[in-house]
C-alpha cells in the first residue's frame, strides 16, 4: 500500500490545456445575460415590446449544459483511462464534500431568514417590546401569528391605510400549508413527500450496497426505484404549489409567509431535480455503458451524498415550514 | 498520459485554456492590478469631488455610484482576485505539490470573473445608472428605490460567488491532498495556514451572500416581501444576512495578509517566526469568532440591548487573537538580524498602520460610543487602515517578495522603496484626518459637506492623488523588472528566506515538484 502511495505521488496528473473553461463561461454569461434581461423586460419594460431576452438565456443554456456534458464525458473517459491516479480521486471527493456544505449554507441563509422572522420581526410588527413601540402608528391592528394569515398591510386596509412608503401590495393568503388546514391526515401532501424522500434515501443506499458487492441487477432495480420516488416527489411539489395558487390564494405575495414558504420549498424541489438528474445519469450510465465496479464508481457516490442532503434539508422543512 | 515536462502552449490559448496553477496565479494577478486602478480612478473622481465643499465635478448620483462601485471593486475585483492569484502561485510551491489539485476548474474560477466584471462596469452606462446604494447594498436602497441595472448586479455577485466558492474548493482540497510526504499541518508555512482557513470562510458565507441577493431578486421581481415590512418582512433582515457575510468577508481579506507578513518578517529580521503554533490557533480563533459578530456593523437599527451587550463583547474578544498575532510579529524582529528591503518595508507598514486600526476597530466595537461613529468618516478612516494599510501593503510586499522567484529579475531596490515612502506618506495624509472628520461629524458617502471640514477634505484628497500616482510607479517598477530587471539565478533569493518555493530553481519552471520533496 504505502509504494502504490508514492507512486501515485509521482504520477499526478495534469491535465492538458482545455477550452471547457472559457466555453463553459460563455454559456454561463449568456445564461445571466438573458435572465437578467428577462427579468427586467418583465419588471420594468413596456407590456409587449419585443425582445430577444428570452432566446440570450435559452441559447446560452444550451450552450453551458452542452459544455458541462462535455466537460463531465472527458473526466469521466479520463477515469476509464485509468488516468486519475489514487490522490486525484481523493480530491474530487473532497470537492464533491465541500460543494455540498456551501450548498447547506445557502440553506441556512433562508433558514435564518426564516426563524428571525418568526421569532423577532413578527411580534415586534405586532408591537411587542421597545422595538414594537411604533406599533399603533405603523401596523395599528396587525397581530402576529404563525403561519401570517394577514399582512401588516392588510390589517391597516391595504395599501391605502400605510403609513409608511408603498412597495408593493402583499396579499393574505387564503390557507396556509399547515397540518391543521387538512380534513384528513392522508390528504396532507407533505406527510407523504416525507415519506418518499426518506425512503428514497434508503433506497438509493440498497443500491449502493448492491454496488459494492457486485450484483449490478440490484444496483440498477434500487437506483431506478429512487429516480422514480424522485420523480413523484416532484410531481407532488407541483401539485402543492399548483393548488396554492389555485385554491389556497398563497403565493409569492402573500406576504413574509408565501415568500419564505416558496423560496425554501422551491429552492428545495429545484435541488431534488438537480439531485435526480444526477442520478438519472448514474442510472444510465450503469445500464447503457456498464460503467461503475465496486471500488470505482465514484460518480455514482457523489450523487448519492447530494442526494442524502437533498433528503436532511427537507426534513428541516417539514419541521420548520409545515409542522412547527 | 505522456510528457509531464511540457512547456506552455504559444500563445493566447496558454492563457485561455491554461491548466497551470503559475498562469492562472499570474492571471489573478494582473487582473485585481487592473481593478485596483479602475477601483483607484473611481476613488479619485470621489476625492476629486471633495477637494472642495459644494459640488464641483459630478452630479450626487454619480457620486454615489462612485463609492458603490469603488467598495465593490475593490472588495472584490482588487483584494480578494488578488490573494487567490497569490495563494495559486504560493500555495503548491509552499507544499512541494505539482499544482493546484483541480486545474481546469481552476480556470474556471478566473475566467468567469472578468465578464462579471465587465458586467457590473456596464451597469454604470445603462438607464437609470448603476448601483448607487453604497457597497453594503442596503434593502430597500436596493430593492424598493434601486435602478434597473441591480438586476445585473444581482446575477454579477452570483458569478462573483461561484468564482470564490470553485477557487476556496481547490485551495481547500490542495492543502488537504497535496502535501509533500512530512509536510504535517503543523509544518505548513503560514500563508498556507491563513489561507486554509480563509477558504472554509468563503465556502460558509459567499452561499450567504448569495442568497442574499437572492432574496433581493425575488422582492424586485416576484412580490415576495423579505425586506419589506408592509408583508411582514423586514429591512433590517437584509442588514443581518447580508453582514453574517459581510463579516467573515473582513477576515477573508485580511487572513491571507497575516500569512504574507508571516512570512516576510522572519526572512529579513533572518530569525524563525515567534510562537508559529499560537499564529495558528490565532487564526483559527479569528475565524471562529468572525461568525459571531456580525451585529457590530449595526448597532444603531434598535436591536435589543441583550444583542448590543452580546456583539460588543464577542467583538472585543477579537483583539485578543489579533493582538497575539502583532506581538508575535513585533517579537519576531526583536533582535532580529535585520534589513530593510522593499517587501520588509511594506510588512513593518503594515504592523503599523493595521494596528492603528485594530484600535479603531475596538473604538468602534463599543456600542454606546458606536452611536456616534456610525456611518461617519470614522468608519472610513478605520476600515482603510485595515483594507489599504492591510490588505494591500500586505498585498504590494508579497509582489516585491517574491517577483524575483516569479519572473527571475530583480525589481529596482530605490524605485521599491521610494514606491513604499510615497505610499506610506500618500495613505497617512489621505486617511489619518478621516478620523477627525468623522469624529467632528462628517457623515461617509455624501457628495457635499459642511465648511468646517474643509480643510481636512483639502488635505485628505491632496494625499489620495499622491497615492493614487505611487501605484503608477508600482506598476511601471513591476514592468521594468519582468521587461528589463538584473537577472538573478540564486534559489534562494533573499538571505533569510525559508520554505519549499525557494528550493526550486530562479525563475520557477513552469512545473514544479513533479516528484514531492521529502519534508523533514
Amino acid at each position: 500500500m504505502a509504494t502504490q502511495e508514492t507512486a501515485a505521488h509521482e504520477e499526478y496528473y495534469v491535465p492538458e490545456k482545455s477550452g471547457m473553461a472559457v466555453s463553459a463561461t460563455i454559456g454561463l454569461v449568456m445564461s445571466i445575460f438573458g435572465a437578467a434581461n428577462v427579468l427586467n423586460d418583465m419588471t420594468f419594460g413596456e407590456p409587449g415590446a419585443e425582445s430577444n431576452s428570452w432566446t440570450i438565456l435559452i441559447a446560452g443554456l444550451f450552450w453551458f449544459i452542452g459544455t458541462l456534458f462535455v466537460w463531465f464525458r472527458s473526466t469521466i473517459r479520463e477515469n476509464l483511462a485509468g488516468m486519475n491516479s489514487g490522490q486525484l480521486k481523493k480530491s474530487y471527493v473532497l470537492g464533491m464534500f465541500w460543494f455540498i456544505f456551501s450548498e447547506v449554507m445557502f440553506f441556512f441563509a433562508f433558514f435564518g431568514a426564516l426563524f428571525y422572522v418568526r421569532v423577532l420581526v413578527g411580534p415586534w410588527l405586532a408591537g411587542e417590546g421597545e422595538a414594537g413601540a411604533m406599533n399603533h402608528l405603523l401596523w395599528g391592528g396587525f397581530e402576529f401569528n404563525w403561519p401570517m394569515m394577514q399582512t401588516p398591510q392588510e390589517a391597516v386596509g391595504g395599501v391605502a391605510g400605510q403609513a409608511i412608503a408603498n412597495n408593493g401590495e402583499f396579499t393574505s393568503p387564503g390557507t396556509s400549508m399547515a397540518f391543521s388546514e387538512v380534513s384528513h391526515w392522508y390528504h396532507w401532501l407533505p406527510l407523504w413527500n416525507t415519506i418518499i424522500l426518506l425512503s428514497s434515501s434508503v433506497t438509493v443506499h440498497i443500491a449502493h450496497l448492491g454496488l459494492l458487492k457486485g450484483d449490478r441487477k440490484q444496483f440498477n432495480l434500487w437506483l431506478g426505484i429512487t429516480v422514480t420516488l424522485a420523480i413523484i416527489f416532484l410531481y407532488i411539489q407541483y401539485v402543492e404549489y399548483y393548488e396554492a395558487y389555485a385554491h389556497f390564494g398563497l403565493t409569492l405575495n402573500s406576504g413574509i409567509y408565501g415568500s419564505t414558504f416558496f423560496m425554501l420549498t422551491g429552492f428545495h424541489g429545484f435541488h431534488v431535480a438537480m439531485g435526480m438528474t444526477m442520478l438519472l445519469i448514474q442510472l444510465i450510465r450503469s445500464l447503457r455503458h456498464g460503467h461503475f465496479t465496486s471500488d470505482d464508481h465514484f460518480g455514482f457516490e457523489a450523487s448519492s451524498w447530494y442526494w442524502h442532503f437533498v433528503d436532511v434539508v427537507w426534513v428541516g422543512l417539514f419541521l420548520f415550514v409545515y409542522i412547527l | 498520459m505522456g510528457d509531464h515536462h511540457h512547456g506552455p502552449a504559444k500563445g493566447l490559448s496558454r492563457w485561455l485554456f491554461a491548466t497551470n496553477h503559475k498562469d492562472i496565479g499570474t492571471m489573478y494577478l494582473w487582473f485585481s492590478f487592473a481593478m485596483f486602478l479602475v477601483g483607484g480612478a473611481f476613488a479619485m473622481i470621489i476625492r476629486a469631488e471633495l477637494f472642495q465643499p459644494g459640488m464641483q465635478l459630478i452630479r450626487p448620483e454619480f457620486f454615489n455610484q462612485m463609492t458603490t462601485m469603488h467598495g465593490l471593486i475593490m472588495v472584490f475585483g482588487a483584494i480578494m482576485p488578488a490573494f487567490v492569484g497569490l495563494a495559486n502561485w504560493m500555495i503548491p510551491m509552499m507544499i512541494g505539490a505539482p499544482d493546484m489539485a483541480l486545474p481546469r476548474m481552476n480556470n474556471w474560477s478566473f475566467w468567469i470573473l472578468p465578464p462579471a466584471f465587465l458586467l457590473l462596469l456596464a451597469t454604470m452606462f445603462m438607464p437609470g445608472g448603476g448601483p448607487a446604494f453604497g457597497w453594503t447594498f442596503y434593502a430597500p436602497l436596493s430593492t424598493t428605490y434601486a435602478p434597473p441595472s441591480v438586476t445585473f448586479f444581482i446575477f454579477g455577485v452570483h458569478i462573483l460567488g461561484l468564482s470564490s466558492i470553485m477557487g476556496s474548493i481547490n485551495i481547500v482540497a490542495t492543502v488537504m491532498n497535496l502535501r509533500a510526504p512530512g509536510m504535517t499541518y503543523m509544518k505548513m508555512p503560514l500563508f498556507v495556514w491563513t489561507w486554509f482557513i480563509t477558504a472554509y470562510l468563503l465556502i460558509a458565507v459567499m452561499p450567504v451572500l448569495a442568497g442574499a441577493v437572492t432574496m433581493m431578486l425575488m422582492d424586485i421581481h416576484f412580490g415576495t416581501s423579505f425586506f419589506s415590512a408592509a408583508g411582514g418582512g423586514d429591512p433590517v433582515l437584509f442588514q443581518h444576512v447580508f453582514w453574517f457575510f459581510g463579516h467573515p468577508e473582513v477576515y477573508i481579506i485580511i487572513l491571507p495578509a497575516f500569512g504574507v507578513v508571516s512570512q516576510i518578517i522572519p526572512a529579513f529580521a533572518r530569525k524563525p517566526l515567534f510562537g508559529y503554533d499560537s499564529m495558528v490557533y490565532a487564526t483559527a480563533s479569528i475565524a471562529f469568532l468572525s461568525f459571531i459578530v456580525w451585529a457590530h456593523h449595526m448597532y444603531t437599527v434598535g436591536m435589543p440591548i441583550a444583542g448590543e451587550l452580546f456583539f460588543m463583547y464577542a467583538t472585543m474578544l477579537i483583539a485578543v487573537p489579533t493582538g497575539v498575532k502583532v506581538f508575535n510579529w513585533i517579537t519576531t524582529m526583536w533582535r532580529g538580524a535585520m534589513t530593510f528591503e522593499t517587501p520588509m518595508l511594506f510588512c513593518i507598514g503594515f504592523v503599523v498602520l493595521f494596528t492603528i486600526g485594530g484600535f479603531t476597530g475596538l473604538m468602534l466595537s463599543i456600542a454606546p460610543s458606536d452611536f456616534q461613529y456610525h456611518d461617519s468618516y470614522f468608519v472610513v478612516a478605520h476600515f482603510h487602515y485595515v483594507m489599504v494599510a492591510g490588505a494591500v501593503f500586505s498585498m504590494t510586499a508579497a509582489v516585491y517578495y517574491w517577483l524575483p522567484k516569479w519572473c527571475g529579475k530583480m525589481y529596482n531596490e530605490t524605485m521599491g522603496k521610494t514606491h513604499f515612502w510615497i505610499s506610506f506618506i500618500g495613505f497617512n495624509v489621505t486617511f489619518f484626518p478621516q478620523h477627525f472628520v468623522g469624529l467632528a461629524g462628517m457623515p461617509r458617502r455624501i457628495p457635499d459637506y459642511a465648511l468646517q471640514f474643509a480643510d481636512f477634505n483639502m488635505i485628505s484628497s491632496i494625499g489620495a492623488f499622491i497615492y493614487g500616482a505611487s501605484q503608477l510607479l508600482f506598476l511601471y517598477n513591476v514592468i521594468a523588472t519582468i521587461v528589463g530587471g538584473k537577472p538573478v539565478s540564486d534559489e534562494k533569493v533573499w538571505e533569510g528566506a525559508e520554505g519549499l518555493e525557494w528550493t526550486v530553481p530562479t525563475p520557477a519552471p513552469f512545473h514544479t515538484f513533479a516528484t514531492p520533496p521529502q519534508v523533514r
